[in-house]
């Protein structure tokens, strides 16, 4: 199981062997963060925005049941066919059996992390429907075969090179082209086409406001919008922790939304979609996933009061010199290693360790989660569950057996001090990972401890 | 003021020297130091890593050693945090409500309750102060770049009062230097990467020194400047308070 605890850091490693590359990755994310922070402090009231907010989730979780309800019955007054799904399989077959049912083969989707989360390209790929991701960055790592490295930026691993090698590739592009204009129009043309054909629209949901049963899609392309008004069947994805109250709670949210994600004062299109418009068939689906499973987890509830800005991506120092793809897992960065250990432990258990619980994420969330502490929580979870190591395990209970006596932590104490001194080869090795990269701190011929005896006793 | 000094493990047998400057600035401002001898670990390297339920017996002989003070004071952010937040034994779980509450850092101890403005050292360098994340975010020694609020550092006002220091911010204000316990072995790549980082940053101010409240985040530091062949030091700032003393 020790390879599964060291997957991230080996994957990090990886990324980081491409200095240039990883520079440029952690300077893009923190041009991000910086203008996050412009846009928060242009706001005196941010920190009350941020109270309300977490404070309306916390509201909605604890009355989840009640709203969902709610929301289902608008939803369908207003004339939309309402789904339950309770996992990422019932959420593909049910979209597959609407698409099926109005033989639709070619299939346009805006950005949404839950079909992400399900697999759903996949699937419905492998049932003979052609699905195009219409967000540009989306569009990008669907091409190149990749998941998105990000929530809100799923391509900002890559550089303008990579996309135009692919685009070449791809849609057949003038080779080292390089210029970002000509790129985007290039995808533009064939996405528009895209649109033309398409039988049907699949979007995923910002926010889902109960007392209306409408739906709140936020894109800075437009796309979901020209998706949702060309095809005659649109197909709305959430996750049931999308739900708010009332819609007079959407100003709040939507001011944190955008300032979090990308430091705009609000994202170029919030689009609500209540009914179908004339001809056109309306289907949303609740899709659970284990979201009521974290839901019941005391210490992790609060996870669920995610509005999947990214703020806590562009923020993590880790994630920053990592990359979205060590994280193995559809949401990526602080948020996503406190999501995925609920998923599948065993798969994930290394996530909540890719961090060195700095506490920047718990500061930058735009709805409060703790998340640093979720950290701290899952981890002792995950060595309690027996995903650690048995060595790791060993030299843990080594270590608390010594530090916890007094006479015998002083002793080792001396001895391995005057190892470190006559013997640096058995410390200053390969095997020992600090030494990589670190010089060794020097072992004094005194603790402080020895010297207090002498000196003040 | 009784007040109790706790040296955290590694700095008690790496580091005595801050140590001793955290002992001689405390004795200097007046505080009446005890040190228990038979202190040794918090238990935060266990708990980081997962295993706080094996740090039990730590937290006992913390309590042992540390109970009936009215201040137990440490020159590490990161120790205190733990503390704060972590302290817990069933059996005299009433003592470990008292001590979360009166453990502090030493900035937060010379700014908040000694009441400190000037302690009268002298340290004629270019010094860049690293904040470490544990004692900014968990403590709030100093406000934060993510929040919305006034500006304020408890280790920046002690260092501004500082004969002939010259104090440099570096442009990442607060980030990480990429220590984190376990996570500077388990993740050593990111970590160094992180180190590095913070070091190009203080490097652009030209700095001699990098100073801090945690001397771990300053081992780490250390370590990867002398790895460089960097002229820069590191130097806790318990140290530098205790540069040249003459209270006014």
């Amino acid at each position: 199981m020790e390879h599964k605890i060291k997957d991230h850091s080996n994957a990090a490693a990886r990324f980081l062997k491409d200095e240039e590359r990883a520079t440029w990755h952690d300077e893009t994310l923190w041009f991000v963060r910086s203008k996050r922070d412009k846009a928060a402090q242009q706001l005196p009231e941010w920190e009350s925005l941020r109270e309300m907010a977490s404070g309306i989730k916390a509201h909605t979780l604890s009355h989840l049941d009640k709203y969902l309800l709610a929301f289902e019955a608008k939803a369908k007054a207003n004339g939309v066919h309402v789904h339950w799904a309770t996992d990422a399989e019932e959420h593909n077959r049910i979209v597959y059996s609407i698409l099926a049912k109005h033989k639709a083969k070619n299939v346009v989707k805006s950005k949404s992390m839950l079909t992400e989360e399900c697999g759903l390209n996949h699937h419905l790929e492998s049932q003979g429907i052609s699905v195009v991701d219409t967000d540009l960055g989306e569009y990008i790592v669907q091409l190149r075969k990749e998941q998105p490295s990000h929530i809100v930026l799923p391509a900002i691993h890559l550089k303008k090179e990579d996309v135009s090698n692919t685009f070449h590739e791809c849609l057949q592009t003038e080779k080292n082209n390089f210029d970002p204009a000509y790129l985007t129009n290039s995808a533009r043309i064939v996405l528009r086409e895209k649109f033309l054909e398409a039988d049907a629209a699949i979007t995923g949901v910002n926010f889902a406001v109960a007392e209306t049963g409408s739906i709140v899609i936020c894109t800075n392309e437009g796309n979901a919008d020209l998706g949702v008004h060309s095809a005659p069947l649109h197909i709305a994805c959430m996750g049931i922790e999308k739900l708010i109250p009332k819609a007079k709670h959407l100003g709040i949210f939507l001011r944190l939304l955008a300032r979090s994600a990308t430091g705009q004062p609000i994202t170029s299109y919030s689009s609500h979609f209540r009914r179908p418009r004339k001809g056109q068939e309306m289907h949303i689906v609740l899709v659970d996933n284990g979201r009521t499973q974290q839901l019941g987890r005391k210490d992790f509830k609060d996870s669920l009061k995610c509005i999947r800005c990214g703020a806590c991506l562009n923020t993590c120092p880790v994630y920053r010199r990592s990359g979205g793809h060590s994280y193995h897992n559809s949401v990526a960065g602080p948020i996503g290693a406190i999501l995925a250990p609920n998923l599948d432990m065993r798969k994930n258990a290394d996530l909540p360790f890719a961090s060195t619980l700095c506490g920047s994420c718990t500061n930058v969330c735009p709805v409060k989660i703790n998340i640093h502490e979720q950290l701290w929580s899952w981890r002792q979870i995950l060595m309690k569950e027996w995903y650690g190591s048995p060595a790791k395990k060993a030299s843990m209970k080594a270590m608390a057996f010594v530090l916890s006596r007094p006479r015998m932590y002083k002793l080792s104490g001396k001895i391995g001090r005057k190892i470190m001194q006559w013997l640096p080869g058995l410390v200053n090795n390969r095997l020992n990972p600090w030494h990589k990269n670190r010089e060794m701190p020097q072992a004094p011929r005194q603790s402080f401890n020895e010297w207090y005896e002498k000196n003040k006793r | 003021m009784k007040v109790a000094l706790f040296i955290p493990c590694y700095i008690d047998q790496f580091f005595p020297k801050v140590a001793i400057a955290t002992l001689q600035v405390l004795e200097k401002v007046g505080c009446e130091v005890f040190y228990p001898v038979n202190q040794t670990c918090c238990g935060q390297p266990m708990a980081n890593a997962g295993y706080a339920s094996l740090a039990n017996s730590c937290n006992k002989n913390f309590i042992q050693n540390f109970y009936g003070f009215d201040y137990i004071v440490s020159p590490s952010g990161s120790c205190v945090a733990h503390v704060k937040e972590h302290l817990h034994y069933k059996p005299r779980e009433k003592e470990a409500a008292i001590m979360r509450n009166n453990v502090y850092e030493l900035t937060e101890f010379l700014t908040d309750v000694v009441k400190v403005v000037n302690v009268g050292a002298y340290f004629p360098h270019k010094v860049g102060l690293h904040t470490s994340c544990h004692g900014q975010r968990m403590l709030g020694l100093s406000s934060m770049s993510e929040r919305v609020g006034p500006s304020f550092s408890k280790p920046e006002q002690l260092l501004n009062e500082v004969k002939g220091l010259q104090l440099m911010r570096p442009a990442r204000v607060d980030e990480c230097c990429g220590f984190g316990g376990t996570f500077c072995v388990t993740e050593e790549a990111v970590s160094v990467r992180m180190g590095q980082d913070r070091i190009r940053d203080h490097a652009a101010n030209e700095v001699e020194y990098i100073t801090g409240g945690d001397v771990s985040c300053l081992m780490h530091l250390e370590g990867i400047l002398k790895r460089q062949k960097s002229r820069i030091k590191v130097v806790h700032i318990a140290e530098i308070l205790n540069t040249k003393w003459s209270i006014k």
